[in-house]
């Protein structure tokens, strides 16, 4: 009994590792942080996100113990007005990388269990269209930061592409004149 | 078609209404430089200078005092509008101004960042002051009746649209996305949009700051 049990654990643990890549194990996380506001106010979520696979994937959102909602949002500057609105995934080209990044697509977090405090490490499960998890460890930073800061969790990704497009950022230019 | 034709047997309009519109940029030019008989200041951001009107409003700042627009001259203010609740582009706009704050250095003490709230309902004094104090001592929040924050939106041709409430609630604000920066006079004298670089801010707020009032 306690073999066969064995047996099933190991089949289930072997099959989709040997068969099927998931999106999970494609993806490399890093420069994670949160912007934390005062109060009871909604945080925000950041990080590059890279796939190193051959199949595009979609970031579809995340969850976390601490924040009782974790919603991916978009924001956009259109004609000089800027807009947030929640979308249902954001896409990370084959051997490419997206970002979560202020001005453009982004975690909000929302009602928080107990105050978060720059500083604090704080994991989120990521989740990816195929139905895949990733858990990945976010650093807390006060809300003027413009970074992940010199104590990030997840650091830069040898490699990193340095002229990556960020796609809709706020600095992005538009309404030049 | 036929307006290619026309385009091609006629004195070239275009080319009149460019001499036309240089004409009166020129002549105007001229006769701003006249009645202050000094060299236009060399900003580079968005010369809004005599196109908008002086900074005024009837608001409360985030301690609970009524405040006018008189509260702030000899200031060189940068006006912002949005709400607390924006996890994302007011966080952004507002840690890149403390950023240029620093830049400024002691000059900074002269200026304050004004964050008007377009979102009165939730934004009382007491949030507000928290929310701008995590960004920078110079900030100041202010709010006001509906009224009196769509007056000043309106004032400088500022938008603002409360979005649907999601089933629990919470809704989001879409706001103009501009900066507007006044001189210690309280004169509108340019306009930051979001392509807007840093180092152009800083360097349009350090030659306001470093300018005489009556300049």
């Amino acid at each position: 009994m306690k073999a066969l049990g064995f047996g099933m654990l190991l089949c289930a643990a072997l099959l989709p590792g040997t068969v099927y890549a998931t999106s999970a194990q494609d993806v490399r996380v890093s420069q994670a942080w949160l912007r934390i506001l005062p109060g009871a106010l909604p945080a925000a979520g950041y990080a590059v996100v890279q796939n190193t696979g051959s199949q595009p994937i979609v970031l579809t959102g995340a969850r976390s113990t601490i924040y009782g909602e974790v919603m991916l949002h978009f924001s956009s500057v259109a004609g000089g007005t800027s807009r947030m609105r929640m979308v249902d995934g954001m896409p990370i080209p084959a051997h490419g990388m997206a970002h979560l990044a202020p001005g453009s697509y982004h975690l909000m977090l929302t009602r928080a269990l107990h105050p978060v405090i720059p500083g604090d490490h704080v994991l989120l499960t990521l989740s990816f269209d195929d139905g895949s998890t990733l858990n990945t460890t976010f650093i807390a930073r006060p809300a003027n930061a413009v970074d992940a800061g010199p104590d990030s969790v997840t650091p830069p990704a040898t490699g990193t592409t340095a002229n990556a497009a960020l796609p809709g950022t706020h600095g992005a230019a538009q309404d030049q004149d | 078609m036929r307006h290619l034709k026309w385009h091609r047997n006629s004195f070239h309009p275009q080319l009149a209404t460019w001499l036309l519109l240089a004409g009166i940029a020129l002549f105007g030019a001229v006769a701003l430089g006249g009645c202050q008989r000094t060299a236009p200041l060399p900003l580079r951001l968005t010369n809004i200078t005599g196109h908008m009107p002086n900074l005024d409003f009837a608001l409360t700042d985030d301690t609970g005092k009524a405040v006018t627009g008189a509260e702030y001259r000899g200031k060189v203010v940068l006006l912002y509008f949005g709400y607390t609740h924006c996890p994302d582009v007011c966080p952004l706009t507002l840690a890149q101004l403390h950023v240029s704050m620093q830049r400024l250095g002691a000059l900074a003490e002269d200026t304050r960042i004004l964050f008007v709230s377009v979102d009165p309902a939730r934004d009382t004094p007491a949030i507000l002051k928290s929310y701008v104090n995590a960004f920078d001592p110079r900030a100041v929040g202010l709010t006001g009746t509906p009224r009196a924050v769509e007056a000043l939106s309106k004032r400088y041709r500022s938008a603002y649209t409360r979005e649907p409430a999601t089933s629990d609630g919470s809704y989001e604000v879409s706001h103009s996305s501009a900066i507007y920066v006044f001189d210690r006079a309280g004169r509108a004298r340019v306009l930051a949009t979001p392509s807007a670089t840093q180092d152009d801010l800083v360097h349009d707020v350090r030659l306001l700051l470093n300018t005489q009032a009556n300049s």
